[in-house]
């Protein structure tokens, strides 16, 4: 039966979810035709993608001629060598620099939270530059540097570009849930263990470890799927997987291209509901 | 929280914790930025390397109306995308803001994740959709409204890079709008309300000015990648779509000319810092709309 | 008789609760409010008030019944379309906006010609005390201060209602004194019906014209301050609005307006109720503490043990046991005690009262 209401009429922050008693025919149907509009955009986002991977099994050569349901360009995708080695390229690259990325962008992000100091704005510029600042530039300037020192254009290039740019990503978004953990446990426990050492990896540290682990996710997507930079800056034979499919797109509309470009869209659709759950998590906590 | 470090035990964990960062940033980030300027001064040498001899020429070559019309059209190009971000984009976050607390976190992750796929997969997506015997044309025929005989090439032409950048960075608009937007006191608006504005004006007067913060978030992170795209002009641009990520692209592939394409480079960059400065101080005033 | 501003027909309201079931927020409201008073809907978190008040101001249709303004019948005419303003508990200011924008924002909705505005928004700024700060913006204010503003903002349009959401809820206890008194002067002075909600049972004593107390979406009782005080209805009134003690009893005898009430078998006391009660019934007598006088052990309708003593410097307060394990507490001005000793914990009294004062309650 009905319960008495405890105070609900005022919520303070936030656009609300308007009861539908209120308002009349006219809000009612502009409601409908709004979500209506919403709908079309989800149509819109996720329509190419689908198309893509709904494509990549048709037996077909000619890609929207459906003839009929099959693996086969997948199939011969696993016996490419070339994207093979692609693929084992970019793991190597993602896996490094995401790990190299991820330690440093958590110091930096524990260091500026915690301490304020004088150089700190002209520090937290230089983390934000490397998020804004367009591709082809930050491209541009490695690879130029590159050469001007004679260093070789290998995986080596590769790794140290996605940590440049990772390490900004990574940082603000540790930094973000340090600022949502409560300070006072950290107070709390620098009373009892009278050593700051220690207080960090048993109260702070697994507090901040979804965030940690977040960030390391986004680090890992964006590399991996990191196109204009590693084109630039890597040399022959340690071509990655973009890079691959970026040759192959270019020469046109192939099965084959569409095989892999689906499995690439599914490794993503699958890897960042991961990367969010585990965020998540720790705010639950 | 943030305090200065007073021991040296503090300060010295400060100098552990940040160092590692900066010393990438700057080898990596900073000096190579120095490094472009400097280099868009060199000259190009006769067998493709270069000459250490300081000149302006690189730059006098840039004020040649075809580089310059190449410029204005990135210009014009991500401009319009931005303008079509913010329409359509808006909207849409307005939309899943005043959705109930606990769907629209689930709506906003629906629209960011097509984001987190390999975006050269899918601008590749929408050419495969756009091209002559695309997706596209073949709904076009089936509804009548186009001639198989002679199906109309949306690819490859300047639309197509506008709709492909729109594509890739709408939700750069639709997030930080989103953001503003949760965060707006809800009695705000019924107290504009409450003083005889309808919801429209409510919105005007309110609503769109307190999320000023979020569409100029907004505007920057749909404009800057669009204005230095390269990607997308290549994929689904025809050769009169060129922006100047192309340009820059060409001189370090067929062109060889290095020198030349910091140049640009530089000019990209100089052209985004001081675009955003201007972008940021018009709006630094924080007097409302004025009255009416 | 004044005409009501404000009339309530069978209003309910229903809520869609968290888990999904129905709240029921207001329960079959009867109301009608007279034109020029300053009403105040008073009750514990929760009770509807504030639903209450937000019907009134558009901002929420009722699911039964209707809300009529002036006469007419609201409907579902959204806020802005109601002769009404509000004043929000977070007083809702344009953060963007100048306080003189902030003022003159209803005026300009309602597309008053510039040249009238500015004249009336100094002016009101000045009756809210605020002259010279039409400049500022509000977070430059303090409480206090956005607290005039949005008074100003509302009054400004001349509303036919206007609404008060606990306004004085973020104030520190001697400003908010000084606004209790100035809100009723200038609702005095202006005319205007104020309809005022607050959980503060002092504040609405000090402040209204008429009290309507609520308890879980049901309207308990409307009367004014002295009426509700003295005349409770039912015994969440009572016991809400000021201390109360309670005795239970059953009704003994009855006549006239002369009732005898049995407290637990034991003690028979004389007791008045304010509707017709029969002999036999369950009721709750209802003192109030200072109507309860203390005597010497001998002389008393009914006799107790002083439990504990409390001095509060103006009065003093015995916790007074009674025979059937009941504790009362009664309250004695400190002149009173003057003209004999005060008693100490332990001491055996008889405890006195006008029979007028103790009020039967069957709710």
């Amino acid at each position: 039966m009905a319960t008495p209401l405890t105070d609900v009429a005022q919520t303070k922050t936030g656009l609300s979810y308007q009861s539908p008693a209120r308002h009349g025919l006219v809000t009612r149907v502009t409601g409908i035709l709004f979500s209506g509009y919403a709908l079309l955009f989800y149509f819109f986002l996720y329509a190419p993608i689908f198309l893509l991977i709904l494509f990549s099994f048709n037996e077909s050569r000619f890609p929207t001629n459906w003839t009929g349901f099959s693996f086969d360009w997948y199939i011969k995708l696993f016996g490419n060598y070339a994207m093979g080695q692609a693929l084992k390229n970019s793991l190597i690259v993602t896996f490094t620099s995401t790990a190299i990325a991820t330690v440093i962008g958590t110091m930096v992000a524990v260091g500026m939270e915690r301490f304020g100091f004088r150089a700190k704005t002209a520090v937290e510029g230089t983390l934000f530059m490397p998020i804004i600042i367009p591709d082809i530039a930050m491209a541009i300037m490695l690879l130029v540097s590159f050469s001007l020192v004679g260093m070789q254009l290998g995986l080596g290039s590769i790794i140290i570009a996605h940590v440049a740019f990772n390490i900004s990503f990574v940082a603000i978004i540790v930094r973000a849930r340090m600022a949502s953990i409560n300070p006072d446990l950290a107070e709390a426990a620098r009373d009892l263990y009278a050593n700051e050492w220690r207080e960090f990896w048993r109260v702070t540290f697994p507090q901040l470890l979804p965030g940690i682990i977040a960030g390391a996710l986004f680090a890992f997507v964006l590399s991996f799927d990191d196109y204009v930079i590693t084109f630039f800056v890597s040399g022959p034979g340690s071509t990655t997987l973009p890079v691959r499919i970026y040759g192959m797109v270019r020469r046109g509309i192939t099965p084959e291209t569409n095989a892999v470009s689906s499995l690439m869209l599914l490794a993503s659709l699958l890897l960042v509901p991961l990367t969010l759950w585990f965020q998540r998590k720790g705010e639950t906590n | 929280m943030a305090s200065k470090p007073r021991t040296k035990r503090e300060r010295l964990t400060l100098g552990v914790l940040i160092s590692p960062t900066l010393f990438w940033l700057i080898l990596f980030f900073l000096i190579p930025l120095l490094i472009i300027f400097v280099y868009s001064f060199l000259d190009r040498g006769t067998y493709g390397g270069i000459e250490w001899i300081f000149q302006f020429d690189n730059f006098v070559r840039f004020i040649d109306p075809l580089y310059l019309r190449i410029f204005g059209r990135s210009l014009m190009i991500a401009g319009v995308t931005t303008a079509i971000c913010f329409v359509f984009g808006y909207p849409m976050a307005y939309w899943i803001a005043t959705r109930s607390p606990r769907t629209r976190n689930t709506f906003m992750l629906l629209v960011m994740l097509p984001f987190f796929t390999n975006f050269v997969v899918r601008t590749y997506a929408l050419r495969f959709i756009l091209f002559r015997e695309g997706v596209l044309n073949q709904v076009l025929f089936a509804l009548g409204l186009a001639n198989p005989e002679d199906p109309p090439s949306i690819l490859f032409s300047q639309e197509a890079v506008i709709l492909g950048l729109v594509y890739t960075w709408i939700v750069g608009m639709v997030l930080p709008c989103y953001a503003s937007l949760v965060g707006l006191d809800r009695s705000l608006v019924e107290a504009a309300q409450d003083l005889y504005a309808n919801r429209v004006r409510a919105f005007l007067r309110v609503t769109l000015p307190l999320t000023r913060a979020g569409i100029v978030a907004g505007t920057i992170l749909v404009f800057i990648p669009s204005f230095g795209a390269f990607v997308t002009p290549d994929l689904l641009g025809g050769s009169k779509s060129d922006m100047i990520g192309n340009l820059i692209q060409q001189q370090f592939g067929m062109a060889s000319d290095w020198p030349f394409g910091a140049a640009i480079s530089a000019v990209l960059l100089v052209t985004m810092v001081i675009g955003t400065i201007i972008y940021f101080r018009s709006l630094r005033t924080d007097q409302a709309p004025g009255l009416g | 008789m004044p005409s009501s501003i404000v009339e309530f027909r069978n209003v309910s309201k229903v809520f869609a609760g968290p888990g999904g079931e129905d709240v029921l927020a207001v329960d079959n409201m009867q109301l009608s409010i007279a034109e020029g008073v300053f009403f105040s809907i008073l009750g514990p978190s929760g009770c509807g008030k504030t639903t209450t008040l937000r019907m009134i101001g558009g901002f929420e249709s009722p699911t039964e019944g209707d809300v009529a303004i002036d006469g007419k019948l609201q409907g579902e005419t959204p806020p802005n379309n109601r002769p009404v303003n509000t004043v929000f508990q977070n007083y809702a200011l344009f953060p963007h906006m100048t306080v003189f924008d902030n003022v003159a924002f209803g005026l300009q909705m309602k597309k008053v010609p510039k040249e009238g505005i500015e004249g009336r928004v100094l002016e009101m700024l000045d009756m809210v005390k605020l002259p010279g700060m039409e400049m500022r913006k509000p977070k430059q204010l303090s409480g206090g201060q956005q607290q005039r503003v949005a008074l100003a903002r509302a009054l400004i349009n001349l509303p036919k209602v206007l609404l008060l959401d606990e306004p004085l809820g973020a104030l520190d206890p001697k400003l908010r004194k000084g606004m209790q008194f100035e809100l009723k002067e200038l609702q005095d002075r202006v005319g205007i019906t104020f309809v005022y909600v607050t959980h503060d049972q002092e504040e609405a004593l000090v402040m209204s014209d008429l009290i309507a107390v609520m308890n879980k979406g049901v309207l308990l009782q409307v009367g004014s301050p002295e009426k509700i005080y003295e005349h409770p209805r039912t015994r969440f009134v009572a016991d809400f609005i000021g201390e109360t003690n309670f005795l239970d009893g059953t009704i003994a005898e009855v006549s006239g307006k002369e009732i005898v009430v049995t407290l637990n078998d034991q003690i028979s006391i004389q007791a008045t109720s304010d509707t017709s009660v029969k002999k036999g019934q369950a009721v709750s007598v209802a003192i109030r503490p200072e109507k309860m006088r203390l005597g010497g052990g001998d002389n008393g309708t009914v006799k107790g043990l002083v439990e504990e003593t409390v001095y509060l410097g103006t009065e003093m307060r015995y916790i007074v046991l009674l025979p059937d394990k009941t504790s009362v507490m009664v309250r004695e001005q400190s002149i009173a005690t003057e003209r004999r000793r005060s008693y100490q914990a332990g001491d055996e009294v008889g405890l006195n009262w006008n029979p007028e004062h103790a009020l039967c309650l069957t709710e």
